[in-house]
């Protein structure tokens, strides 16, 4: 499942733009093909990342994987419920279960990214 | 005869094949630490070399009367720990590689793990390490990955063993190692807390240290927690029967080498390295975990757990490169344990500690010999000056049948006339007193 209006990453990650703020997630193919998760560990608050540059990591019964941040940015709020309840990435991760908020410094960033369209058929290819 | 049978001819088509010499292969390793040549003749038969390697066992000193600790330490060891641990259930047993089929090894380190948890006043702990030093190197890396920083201070009253470990494994990696000196017997405050800074991962200590002066770090945790940083605490698991563990004291992880838990004492091992910690930092703690769940039918179970952290899934992002464990040492402090109890425990410390107390004053009284510390707070092993040079008069007490202790000017070098005593509950009141009598004729 693709949802429209976001940006993705070949890592499987989306990134929702509002303004200067993007909120960020890992992609329904991603938590599919992790299974159930177990853990999510969260960025800090003020943590400042490079497009690319490692920002959560998500764990499942059977995997462990780097969630890469679609653009370069300063986290501005982390979604803490994931601490408790990390399967509710698996339940809805283009919504409730978002990692992280962070500000864009870098807006030319975006233009690196894929629209829905262009994931969807990336998605075909692998 | 060579270990992997290849002939000179293949040897020498290897060799050409990537160009180089057999003094060029090795050329990496320092000329003084290559194997020589054996001291036995060539071509003999199996009887007689029996027979040289019998003498030459023979010249091990083995009936000596320890006084000597340091680390490794020579307690009682009841019969049963051995033939429990032998059966060939456990003793065969590598890692098990289906190991949610091997309920009763899992049950073991889980049980294990609870045991070093109670010890040390933890609330998590792993299924082993290889032994005290290399779990304290795994505890500052842990500490360095929690908090994302690079600075150490570690203290020289920690086991000077581990203490080169340490720097040996961290010699090419960008790790600022700070040293503080230990004046009084306890962990010198004045140079921890001005060297602690917000850029310092954690603050590594040993208690009782390696002078065997108790201390209780509260004060430190407190100090390097308000700078967001980590107290490391390297423990003597026996003194645990008596001492306010490290848990209470503040410690974020606490290690230590578990030979004191019903292990014999052997040149080089194989020994024990154990690790607990809070649970908030369980995911960035290397080693195996055992946990306790439910299977299908509601019944209590064992598996392995937070094996993302491991080598064969997160690989080069694990935790440690070390995914084995001493699995057959942990069983064997498991059992040492549960057959001593905790009343066993406390009263094998109180001894310990006790008749330490006495050799203490019979060796002080003899003239010439004084404490090294003012502080008489020590549990088991405590520093004496001599009036000669340590190491002269260790080698002849063994002359008489005592292994006295360690010469501490072989770490220390200002600590010539040093010696470190160490009394075990195996002590015999009357052995002591042989002891303080050889030790006063040879003064």
């Amino acid at each position: 499942m693709v949802v429209k209006g976001l940006f993705y990453t070949q890592e499987h990650e989306w990134a929702k733009v509002e303004g200067d703020i993007a909120t960020i997630g890992i992609t329904d193919h991603a938590q599919e093909a992790l299974g159930e998760l177990t853990f999510v560990e969260l960025p800090e608050v003020g943590k400042e990342v490079s497009q690319k540059g490692e920002i959560a990591v998500v764990e499942s019964s059977k995997a462990a994987s780097d969630v890469y941040s679609p653009v370069a940015g300063k986290v501005t709020e982390a979604n803490t419920q994931l601490t408790t309840k990390p399967e509710i990435i698996n339940d809805d991760c283009y919504g409730a279960g978002w990692i992280c908020k962070m500000r864009i410094t870098d807006k030319a960033s975006i233009k690196n990214l894929m629209d829905a369209t262009k994931y969807e058929e990336y998605l075909k290819g692998l | 005869m060579p270990f992997i049978a290849n002939t000179d001819e293949q040897r020498k088509q290897m060799l050409a094949e990537i160009g180089l010499s057999m003094e060029g292969l090795f050329s990496d390793i320092p000329k003084g630490l290559l194997a020589g040549k054996l001291d036995i003749g060539e071509g003999l038969p199996e009887q007689e070399v029996r027979g040289v390697l019998a003498e030459l066992s023979g010249k091990n000193s083995i009936d000596l009367t320890l006084f000597l600790g340091g680390g490794f330490y020579d307690h009682f060891i009841p019969s049963a720990v051995y033939s429990i641990i032998s059966r060939s259930e456990f003793y065969t047993a590598y890692t098990p590689y289906q190991p949610e089929v091997s309920q009763g090894t899992l049950q073991a380190i889980y049980e294990y793990q609870s045991m070093i948890c109670r010890l040390t006043g933890m609330e998590a702990a792993n299924a082993s390490l290889y032994d005290g030093g290399t779990a304290m190197y795994e505890a500052m890396m842990m500490a360095l990955r929690i908090t994302g920083r690079n600075k150490v201070i570690i203290d020289d009253s920690v086991n000077p063993i581990y203490r080169v470990m340490i720097e040996s494994y961290t010699k090419n990696l960008h790790i600022e190692l700070v040293k503080t000196h230990c004046e009084t017997g306890q962990a010198n405050r004045e140079q921890i807390l001005s060297k602690l800074d917000t850029d310092t991962a954690a603050v590594i200590l040993q208690n009782p240290n390696f002078f065997g002066c108790v201390d209780d770090f509260g004060d430190i945790a407190k100090a390097a927690h308000d700078k967001g940083a980590l107290l490391v605490v390297s423990c003597y698991p026996i003194s645990l029967g008596i001492l306010k563990t490290p848990g209470a004291m503040g410690a974020d992880i606490v290690t230590g080498e578990g030979q004191s838990l019903g292990l014999p004492m052997s040149f080089g091992g194989p020994y024990l390295g154990f690790m607990a910690t809070k649970m908030e930092h369980v995911r960035k703690m290397p080693g195996r975990i055992i946990g306790r769940t439910k299977d299908r039918n509601g019944k209590d179970c064992f598996v392995m757990t937070l094996q993302a952290r491991e080598q064969h899934i997160r690989r080069e992002k694990a935790t440690s490169n070390i995914c084995s464990n001493e699995a057959l040492c942990a069983l064997t402090a498991l059992v040492y344990l549960s057959l001593l109890g905790k009343e066993g425990l406390r009263e094998t410390a109180q001894l310990c500690a006790d008749k330490a107390s006495y050799a203490y004053g019979r060796l002080t009284a003899i003239p010439g010999v004084r404490p090294h510390f003012k502080a008489k707070w020590f549990f088991n092993e405590f520093v004496l000056d001599l009036p000669k040079e340590a190491a002269d008069v260790i080698a002849k007490l063994i002359e008489k049948g005592f292994a006295a202790g360690f010469p501490l000017s072989r770490y220390y070098p200002d600590m010539k006339n040093s010696i470190l005593v160490c009394v075990t509950e195996k002590r015999t009141k009357e052995q002591i007193g042989m002891f303080a009598e050889a030790l006063e004729s040879v003064l």
